[in-house]
């Protein structure tokens, strides 16, 4: 086949009506005016936005003077670990996880079903790709920033073992992209608030339960494999390997692990809102 | 090749829910600068006729085009183009006044100095100038509406669709936004809007059509569906309750081109009022009020469709 | 067309309607709006079910059993009073989990109903006063208390986190050291006109004292300076008063402080939710 007939194949095949829903069902440049108008919104709450940094920070804290006094070190990977060093990592993935579904979820329901900011942004050129992707990089620059200052506070508190932490960062953000896309997608189904329920019985075990605190070895073997395939193990995983310097190539399929998920959330939440806005 | 003043061209244009049909095969034509309604009860198809002319509904079977593009494949080029104000407010109340006009034209992608320019030049329009920094929450039902309109303009629309513009607004604040919408379509505005306030329709459109279940029961200016639908003049009758179905059962007995007996009154549509009531003090009637007056949309309405608009 | 039905206003000669006009006592009235919530809540009751049995079980579970095993190899445990982690953790996250209960009964529904729902109003126009509707409130959130502290200790005891029976005497406890929140919060909240200081107590309130109280770790640990302030938080004494009873090595002085402190908080509580409902309600 020409290119010629490649280009005009799928105009062939797609009647026209699905070809426009396709283009930008993943949200383009104009996404950025969300952004825009998130930041504007926060201007006038801004207490709020800072304070989101201090849940981890309290958790972290209250790890080092309490629960690590009483654990002492942990075995990982062959080596003798101090439990806050051990736990920190986990915490960044917790607290980027958290932070992306907050955004993604309850605020995104908020604006959806009551503040009505996506049927006035409908109204104009933006299509609901450019919503869904304004959506989560909000989320992910709100992370980014929560994300950095708990590098700065672990540095501090020395806590980072390996020079592969400047990748802490960027594995915070792949985790929050992940939990946002797949936390709106879900948004898109939920009817009320009695529906979050879900979102904390789904959270709250990842949490606990991921290797936070205490190594995957302490679990049975079908038990390990239940964990394993946890989105949140998959980021505490690369973020302790990053952080305490163990690091192998398997860290990247957990990477294409989040980024896949990450993906086909943000796909299926365009899809969504196209479904629920406009029809 | 449609005449080049055509904007909007509907051809059997449908929508249907599941099975409920929305609107069924309604065709019209909106020609520019014309202030067009749509008259009609809740649940007429109004709305739904209007979303898709807004692009964010695609029709289910019919043909629409608008500013001779299609909807669905055209979407964001259309809404470029347009301006919408939505039936309720969906002003952003975590932002200012001035804010949400920003916002909303960043969304359209316009450049911040001519949305500072235009943002100015709108809040005067809307009387908001003192209001811009404050937040939207506090102000009242009639500023919200008149920030909603502004924020519409601010793409400086070819079209501007208005979903019931007024509704749920005291009759002074329907007053202010009247008076602004007329001055817009002085200006050349085209103008798109539903209503089921025959005094809306009658201020500010053109041209109407009526519709009813979905479908158009009737087109033409406020002036000729007044004109073939309904006589020159209406007597209103109103009896206590135990004798309501009595006088209206004797009321036949007076001369008219029409009687609509409702819950409440009794409409005598009639050339003379004052002669019809006359007509009914002879049979004996005591009524114990009574009202004569010109004919309006609501008794076209109620003569093409049997009911009245705003239940 | 027929007419429409008339409403006709019932003479009231009945003694059962000249009954309902007589103003009735505090307590009926304010069962009046107990009933209202009551009513609200068989909508949502089961969802709360599930999260009030999840919640001490994943607790209990990945930390107290979990994270336990690695506190007991440790061998701190003179640090715990020479009981296993899970033992010691257990009474600590029931106060906590009363506190919780507490925060988020008091918080948005009270805000909702004077902001978003307005059924505050609608309960104002009928003959209940203010401080009824704030009791009533109160009364509610006292049963949900009451529910997730019992449901806390049967999951408790079946992870045989339980040293003596006094641990009965937990649950009135628990449900004190909720109301110790619940009654001031509610009295702060029906001032608010915004939900954003809910986040703020959530952040800096709620978060912090459910980690530096003592229910994961003894204050004791904390450095010297900062102490005092764990023992001035409502839940620091919850939980030191729950953990005495639950590994029964409570005594009478100890206890009677603790009570005492929890019950003077919402005394007050009460006192000026009173006024705060009155000064929102009647304007």
């Amino acid at each position: 086949m020409s290119e010629q007939t490649l280009r005009k194949l799928p105009l062939r095949i797609l009647p026209p009506a699905l070809l426009a829903t396709r283009r930008g069902a993943l949200g383009g440049k104009e996404s950025v005016h969300v952004v825009e108008r998130h930041a504007r919104a926060y201007r006038h709450q801004w207490v709020m936005l800072v304070s989101g940094f201090f849940e981890p920070l309290f958790y972290l804290l209250s790890i080092g003077v309490g629960l690590g006094e009483l654990v002492g070190k942990v075995q990982f990977a062959g080596m003798s670990v101090g439990f806050t060093s051990f736990v920190a990592p986990a915490l960044l993935a917790t607290s980027a996880m958290n932070g992306a579904v907050l955004d993604s979820t309850f605020n995104v329901f908020f604006r959806l079903k009551y503040a009505k900011l996506y049927d006035s942004a409908l109204a104009t050129p933006m299509r609901s790709g450019d919503l869904a992707l304004g959506e989560i990089s909000w989320a992910l620059i709100r992370g980014g920033l929560y994300a950095c200052a708990f590098m700065v506070v672990m540095l501090a508190m020395g806590l980072v073992h390996s020079a592969w932490a400047v990748l802490a960062v960027p594995t915070a953000l792949l985790i929050g992209f992940a939990f946002a896309s797949v936390g709106m997608a879900a948004t898109t189904f939920m009817k009320s608030w009695q529906h979050f329920e879900f979102i904390l019985l789904a959270t709250l075990p990842m949490f606990l339960f991921s290797a936070t605190f205490y190594p995957l070895s302490v679990y049975p073997r079908p038990v390990q494999i239940l964990v394993d395939v946890t989105p949140l193990y998959q980021g505490i995983a690369i973020l302790r390997g990053l952080t305490l310097g163990v690091v192998t190539p398997g860290l990247l399929w957990h990477a294409l692990y989040l980024a896949v998920l990450g993906v086909a959330g943000l796909a299926l939440a365009s899809r969504r809102i196209s479904r629920l806005l406009l029809k | 090749m449609p005449a080049p003043d055509i904007l909007v061209r509907a051809h059997e244009l449908t929508k249907r829910f599941g099975q409920f049909t929305a609107v069924d095969a309604i065709s019209f034509e909106l020609r520019q600068g014309e202030a067009f309604g749509f008259l009609g009860p809740n649940g007429a198809g109004k709305s739904s006729t209007m979303r898709m002319i807004g692009c964010v509904s695609p029709p289910t079977g019919g043909e629409l085009s608008i500013l001779g593009m299609d909807p669905v494949a055209d979407g964001p080029a259309i809404r470029s183009r347009l301006g919408v104000v939505p039936q309720e407010d969906t002003l952003d109340v975590e932002l200012t006044v001035r804010e949400n006009l920003l916002i909303y034209g960043r969304y359209f992608g316009l450049p911040r100095a001519v949305i500072a320019d235009r943002t100015d030049r709108l809040l005067d329009f809307v009387q908001l100038t003192e209001r811009g920094n404050d937040q939207v929450e506090p102000l009242s039902g009639g500023m919200k509406r008149r920030l909603t309109i502004a924020r519409s303009l601010i793409n400086d629309p070819e079209i501007l669709l208005l979903d019931e513009p007024t509704t749920g607004l005291d009759p002074q604040a329907r007053h202010v936004v009247w008076d602004r919408l007329f001055r817009l379509k002085q200006q050349g505005v085209t103008l798109i809007l539903t209503t089921h306030y025959m005094d809306e329709a009658e201020q500010l459109c053109d041209r109407l059509v009526v519709m009813d279940g979905g479908k158009i029961a009737a087109e033409g200016s406020p002036r000729e569906l007044i004109d073939q639908y309904s006589s020159a003049e209406v007597l209103e009758l109103r009896f206590h309750p135990s004798e309501h179905d009595q006088a209206a059962e004797k009321l036949r007995d007076v001369p008219a081109e029409r009687m609509e007996v409702l819950a409440d009154r009794v409409l005598l549509y009639v050339p003379d009022g004052d002669a019809a009531l006359a007509a009914a003090g002879d049979l004996g009637l005591e009524p114990l009020t009574s009202l004569v007056r010109r004919s309006t949309l609501e008794d076209v309405f109620l003569r093409l469709t049997g009911r009245r608009l705003e239940d | 067309m027929s007419a429409p039905a008339v409403w006709q206003r019932q003479p009231a000669v009945e003694p059962a309607a000249a009954g309902a006009r007589r103003v009735p006592g505090p307590v009926v009235m304010a069962l009046r709006e107990f009933r209202f919530w009551l009513v609200n809540y068989r909508r949502t009751w089961k969802g709360t079910i599930y999260s009030s049995v999840l919640n001490p079980v994943l607790y209990l579970g990945a930390m107290g059993l979990g994270l336990g095993k690695l506190v007991d190899q440790h061998g701190q445990l003179g640090r715990l009073g020479g009981v296993s982690y899970l033992v010691f953790l257990a009474p600590g996250l029931l106060a906590a989990a009363a506190m919780e209960t507490a925060m988020g009964e008091s918080t948005y529904p009270v805000l909702g109903s004077v902001k978003w729902l307005k059924t505050y109003y609608a309960a104002a126009a009928a003959p209940l006063r203010p401080r009824d509707i704030f009791h009533g409130h109160l009364m509610f959130t006292t049963m949900r208390l009451i529910m997730n502290c019992a449901i806390f200790l049967v999951v408790m005891s079946a992870f045989g986190a339980v040293k003596s029976a006094w641990v009965l005497a937990a649950l009135p406890v628990a449900v004190l050291t909720g109301l110790a929140f619940a009654a001031p919060i509610e009295a702060f909240a029906i001032t608010r006109d915004k939900d954003s200081s809910f986040a703020a107590l959530f952040r800096f309130g709620m978060i912090p004292m459910f980690l530096f109280s003592g229910t994961f770790f003894p204050v004791s640990q904390l450095p010297a300076w900062i102490r005092p302030l764990a023992y001035v938080t409502p839940l620091w004494h919850g939980v030191a008063l729950c953990r005495s009873l639950s590994l029964g090595t409570a005594d009478l002085a100890g206890s009677l402080v603790h009570v005492g402190y929890l019950l003077a908080l919402a005394a007050i509580g009460i006192a000026v939710g009173q006024r705060t409902y009155r000064r929102r309600l009647y304007v």
